[in-house]
């Protein structure tokens, strides 16, 4: 149970960050609601290569070889900064966006449909 | 603006927090961190100068145009990095234990940590750390421009 | 530098040179405009080149290249203190790969060609082309990658810079509005897709396209994976039930980038199908996934011409039209997904996918010319909207040609290409199943309806719009894929022997493909 405590997290933090994203109407929050999945899949991510016992995979002055996999925390790291731009940019179209329409309201931002 | 105590700490804290980023930056061959985390904590200092002064203020020692460089410059540099191996493949790094920069021999096994070693990989640490510190920098200004606009 | 090494080194040269150019860019777009110009185009004419030469090499050689970043030599793919498992980031090209990476850059040429007169009055240029740039690399590195994550990477890098470019003009907060719902789509499907890559990973510990199938048991986890897999992919290909994007993203994009949008898309369809074909194929119930993906082409050819039929923004006509021409794309390849591994697939499901992928390539280069004429005839009219135009045949002798070929070659009309893949899908779909054969007709004939409908309302009619001609780089991008179109058109089987026969039979011989990678590569 302990060990698959990750795990749970894991869903509880898609979870919330979809419905931020199904059910807020402010642009922002979806953005928020974006950054939460993120967070969620970078959290699977790491905990997959946990070892039970691990140390970090540090060679420097390593006390032992029992180490945790690092290519799942190299992976991490990509996703996350790809995250930062594909944030950054969704925030910028928002800014944008209020600019233009005066709203950040998912329902009134929709002059495409007319 | 805001006040002298905030803007006096943010003064000496900025110094600090770009040599802590800078350390990350050239040590990111061998503890976690490196370029990415780096030039996000020097950004990060940027950021913190930007709210503690007013933006005009701070527009003129830190100019758009110079991070937008700095991205540019530290991108090429990441680029022409990788390029410099394609004598053998895309990205191979000929510096490691060649006894030149950064190529001290490492024996296998466990070591202290040279800081010397690695060959390509800190050059590109540190293209990586001037790239995000530009970029994310840039990000910074952008949008704390517009918050002057909509106030 | 000699011939063989430029050929050895041409999978990471592909991706060097659009990458180096989009950085230096902004740089040189400082000092002079013209001097941008020419490093643009050039580095695009360099990558068109380097993909020729890895079709060519591919195609003569009959194997994948395999290229691997930081090895000593290039080709190590699986070092002897491995242990057997392919390490480092591995470039894999099979002629599927070559045969889109030849796509990607031919319209990307194109695009860039266009967009030097059609963004001509934009501010920010330097970097307008910067993304233009990495976009290619984000497609380009998509399909010739051979590894898992490495697709993701190039996805994304990919899906931002298409978004960037989408709201790129921002016409009042329209353009951006596109780009936000792309940007947000893209990023979660993206997000998905890595979800699944974790799945693989924790299961077989390993990211490699081909050490994962050949240790694929398929259990019920990968089950999960594939539906991730094809429904985030199938998202970024605009697929019917998750099309919702495509007409906004295609509909507000500048004109050059609406047609390499059709490109990108296209790449996340070659990611369907190598998912589907090298990851999963061996292990997996094909016939299941593939019926999955024939119905999925079927709906989305149905119900993205009929959408297109009651449409009167003539990018959004078209955005709906290309969701229904990745349709054909889909049930071709579906139906030798589906036969994979029976007698049926070499009666008539080979044929059936060379249709299919034949069709790539002539949707790339028509429906990008469509684009790129709507986006001539927008930068002359001002408007978008087909009832306030009209005439345009009288002073746009060129774009009207070009319109026309582009019209007849999507309808299907023999002289020009659409024909020579849609005969190929609709001849060997009647053996697997008449009735979707039937439909697929009934679509082109529909098609054929509503591009009648454009050409009458913007170009027939009186003259009502004084307007020029449009300036010369924006012809010459719109005649490099005409010259494809017809030349696909009248000699078919150039493309079928050269292209899309060694693609088709690539793509159907997983085992080929895995053994190259694990045999080590050289």
């Amino acid at each position: 149970m302990l060990f698959n405590l990750p795990f749970i997290t894991v869903v509880i933090v898609i979870g919330l960050g979809l419905y931020a994203m199904l059910y807020k109407r402010n642009l922002i929050k979806i953005v928020i609601g974006l950054s939460l999945v993120e967070s969620g899949v970078n959290l699977f991510l790491v905990s997959l290569g946990y070892r039970n016992g691990g140390i970090a995979p540090i060679y420097t002055s390593a006390p032992s070889t029992h180490m945790v996999l690092p290519t799942p925390q190299a992976l991490t790291l990509t996703s996350i900064v790809i995250g930062v731009a594909t944030t950054a940019m969704l925030l910028s179209f928002c800014v944008v966006i209020y600019r233009n329409y005066g709203t950040l309201d998912a329902r009134k931002v929709r002059r495409l449909r007319e | 603006m805001m006040s002298k105590i905030v803007r006096t700490q943010a003064s000496f804290l900025y110094t600090l927090i770009l040599i802590f980023g800078f350390y990350i930056v050239a040590h990111g061959h061998l503890t976690p961190g490196g370029g990415f985390q780096g030039g996000a904590v020097i950004a990060t200092g940027i950021a913190l100068i930007v709210v503690a002064y007013k933006f005009e203020n701070i527009k003129g020692w830190v100019k758009k145009s110079m991070l937008t460089t700095a991205e540019s410059i530290g991108l090429l540099a990441f680029i022409i990095t990788g390029i410099s191996g394609i004598g053998v493949s895309f990205f191979y790094n000929w510096l490691a234990n060649s006894g030149l920069l950064f190529g001290r021999v490492v024996h296998y096994g466990i070591n202290p940590g040279y800081i010397n070693t690695a060959g390509t990989l800190p050059i590109m640490n540190l293209a990586v750390g001037i790239e995000v510190l530009g970029g994310l920098g840039v990000i910074i200004m952008y949008f704390l421009h517009y918050a002057k606009e909509v106030k | 530098m000699s011939w063989e090494y430029l050929v050895n080194h041409s999978p990471a040269l592909i991706i060097i040179v659009p990458l180096l150019a989009a950085f230096g860019t902004p740089l040189i777009g400082r000092f002079s405009r013209k001097a941008m110009y020419i490093w643009i185009i050039a580095s695009l004419t360099l990558t068109e080149i380097i993909a020729i030469i890895i079709l060519h090499t591919v195609y003569i050689s009959g194997k994948p290249m395999v290229y691997v970043m930081g090895a000593n030599p290039y080709n190590m793919a699986v070092p002897p203190d491995s242990g057997g498992i392919p390490i480092r980031i591995i470039f894999t090209v099979d002629a599927f790969s070559s045969f889109m990476a030849f796509v990607a850059s031919t319209v990307a040429l194109a695009g860039g060609i266009y967009s030097i007169s059609c963004e001509a009055q934009q501010s920010a240029q330097e970097k307008y082309y910067a993304l233009l740039l990495l976009m290619l690399v984000g497609m380009l590195g998509m399909v010739l990658t051979g590894d898992l994550f490495n697709f993701f990477v190039f996805l994304e890098i990919n899906s931002l810079a298409s978004a960037a470019l989408v709201s790129y003009r921002i016409d009042k907060g329209l353009a951006v509005e596109a780009a936000f719902k792309y940007a947000i789509i893209s990023s979660i499907g993206a997000l998905a897709f890595l979800f699944g890559i974790g799945i693989l990973y924790g299961e077989y510990d390993a990211l490699n396209m081909a050490m994962i199938a050949s240790r694929m048991k398929f259990t019920d986890l990968d089950k999960i994976v594939m539906a991730l897999f094809t429904v985030t992919l199938g998202m970024k290909a605009g697929a019917i039930p998750m099309h919702y994007w495509v007409p906004d993203g295609y509909g507000k994009a500048p004109g050059a980038i609406s047609a390499m949008l059709v490109t990108a898309s296209q790449a996340s369809l070659y990611g369907l199908f190598r998912v589907s074909f090298t990851v999963f194929g061996l292990a997996a119930n094909t016939a299941t996934l593939g019926w999955f993906i024939i119905m999925l082409g079927v709906l989305s050819m149905f119900v993205g011409v009929t959408m297109a039929l009651i449409q009167h923004d003539i990018k959004r006509l078209m955005a709906y039209h290309a969701i229904s021409q990745t349709g054909y794309m889909l049930l071709g390849v579906g139906v030798g997904l589906a036969t994979l591994g029976t007698a049926a697939f070499n009666q008539y499901g080979l044929a059936a996918m060379e249709g299919g992928i034949f069709h790539i390539i002539n949707h790339a280069m028509y429906k990008g010319l469509l684009f790129l004429t709507a986006g001539a005839v927008i930068y002359r009219v001002g408007t978008s909207d087909l009832n306030k135009m009209g005439g345009l045949a009288h002073t746009m002798k060129y774009t009207t040609i070009f319109f026309m070929i582009g019209a007849l070659s999507i309808a299907g009309i023999p002289p020009f290409n659409g024909f020579a893949s849609k005969l190929l899908i609709y001849e060997s779909v009647y053996q697997f199943n008449p009735v979707l054969s039937i439909l697929a007709m009934i679509v082109s004939i529909l098609t054929l309806a509503s591009f009648v409908k454009v050409f009458h309302s913007a170009f027939m009619g009186p003259k009502i719009h004084d307007v020029k001609e449009v300036p010369k780089s924006m012809l010459i991008g719109m005649a490099i894929l005409t010259f494809f179109i017809i030349l696909f058109g009248l000699f078919p089987n150039i493309a079928l022997n050269y292209l899309v026969a060694p693609a088709a039979k690539a793509l159907a011989n997983p085992l080929g493909y895995i053994a190259r990678v694990l045999g080590g590569g050289a």
